[in-house]
């Protein structure tokens, strides 16, 4: 197995007339594991996601998704035969039936898994005979991500794959991704849900107003990212916490808040230094950090 | 067996793993020679990464709780370990009863006996590395 990353990208941007969507990403998913894409609506996931597949030409710089080319057609019809895709808005025939739909799909890929076929759609309650047209928001979202995951591919990349599913449709998702990782999928999925991110993803990477704010395993955030409330017994000199790893400083009379991506014990070390009357450190989850990130840009 | 993590404490999910599969090898819910799920099996049942799994089997390996036979699965290995540990707590126990009453004797309330408690563990992960 090679260790190059199943996407990468660099300085890649797209502006659309003034507004710049994506900001000179440098973006790199490594293999084999689950990397989630965290934003807030119109933080530039989709833009990106869209450039990465070929469907939205780059307006500065480059990247390679499972070593091709994005902006090579034909790297890119090479590599989209081994990447699954479901797109935000799942587009699909409407004028088929679901039983067609899957059928006609899997006259495509001679890869085909019709184990994972009919488990999904024992799994989904998909109605077989229904038009697709005629299926709710959830079923679509349902049916795309049948027709993604029964495909064998080496890559999955999802927009928002959770949008529009009730919790026991996100569950069997979630559950399904977990599965296509153990098989040896690499799965890239965007989200602003955090609440599922936390609970698969390897990797998390965050973008906000089209940059890339945060590239981290999920394991390395929750070991390094702290509260820390002091009390002192006086006005507590915020200067003295102008360290690195500091994140942001809140000061409230003699209270003071500090949230910090590492460091920890330096921040300790000086609060007890300086006669703070109370220390506590705990730990915090990916929200605050996500909300900690976004906020300060 | 079963295990239950919380995804929003902050707490690596392979840490809270380990935890409870160490837990339940003191406790003797785990027995020595008893097999874990698979990774994939596991995995799917807790919804997490198949990674993580991977991650506390080969840590809970490398302590030497855990077997990994290459194609069968992981199997708890602790008639060694446990006796060792399951003094060690015990005699931690006595312990830190001890610091405990003097804590209270000293006018501490049990929330803030727990406070600092936990900052210090908190603080001291950082230092001596994950545990």
């Amino acid at each position: 197995m090679t260790n190059e990353p199943a996407i990468l990208t660099h300085a890649l941007a797209k502006s659309y007339g003034s507004a710049e969507a994506v900001r000179r990403l440098d973006l790199s998913v490594g293999l084999n594991r689950i990397t989630a894409f965290l934003g807030r609506n119109g933080a530039g996931k989709s833009t990106t996601i869209k450039m990465l597949l070929g469907l939205v030409r780059p307006s500065s710089g480059e990247g390679t998704v499972l070593g091709k080319r994005i902006a090579d057609p034909e790297e890119n019809r090479e590599m989209r035969r081994r990447v699954a895709f479901v797109a935000e808005d799942k587009p699909l025939y409407g004028y088929m039936t679901v039983e067609q739909i899957i059928r006609f799909a899997r006259s495509f890929y001679p890869d085909w898994r019709i184990d994972v076929e009919r488990t999904l759609l024992r799994d989904y309650e998909l109605p077989t005979h229904r038009k697709v047209a005629n299926l709710s928001k959830g079923m679509r979202t349902k049916l795309a991500l049948l027709l993604a995951f029964a495909r064998r591919p080496e890559l999955l990349i999802l927009d928002e794959p959770s949008e529009g599913l009730d919790p026991v449709g996100i569950e069997s998702l979630l559950q399904t991704l977990v599965s296509q990782s153990a098989d040896g999928v690499t799965v890239f999925f965007s989200s602003h849900q955090i609440a599922e991110v936390e609970r698969v993803a390897d990797h998390v990477c965050v973008l906000d107003q089209g940059c890339l704010r945060l590239d981290a395993p999920l394991d390395s955030l929750r070991e390094l990212y702290r509260r820390i409330d002091l009390v002192f017994a006086f006005p507590p000199p915020e200067r003295e916490f102008q360290i690195s790893g500091v994140e942001s400083i809140r000061t409230n009379g003699r209270q003071m808040s500090l949230f910090v991506s590492g460091n920890a014990e330096a921040v300790t070390e000086r609060a007890h230094n300086l006669n703070a009357t109370s220390v506590e450190v705990t730990r915090v989850g990916l929200r605050e950090i996500f909300l900690e990130t976004v906020r300060e840009n | 067996m079963s295990f239950r993590l919380t995804p929003t404490t902050g707490q690596p999910l392979y840490l809270q793993l380990m935890q409870q599969i160490r837990h339940a090898a003191e406790t003797g819910a785990l027995q020595d020679g008893d097999q874990l799920p698979g990774i994939r099996t596991l995995a799917e049942e807790l919804v997490v990464s198949p990674n993580t799994v991977v991650k506390a089997y080969s840590e809970l390996e490398h302590e030497g709780l855990l077997e990994l036979r290459q194609g069968s699965g992981a199997f708890v290995c602790v008639k060694r370990r446990t006796k060792s540990l399951a003094s060690h707590v015990q005699m931690a126990r006595r312990r830190m009863r001890d610091i405990v009453d003097q804590l209270r004797e000293d006018g501490l309330l049990d929330e803030e006996i727990r406070r600092v408690f936990e900052a210090e563990l908190l603080c001291s992960v950082e230092i001596v590395g994950k545990r």
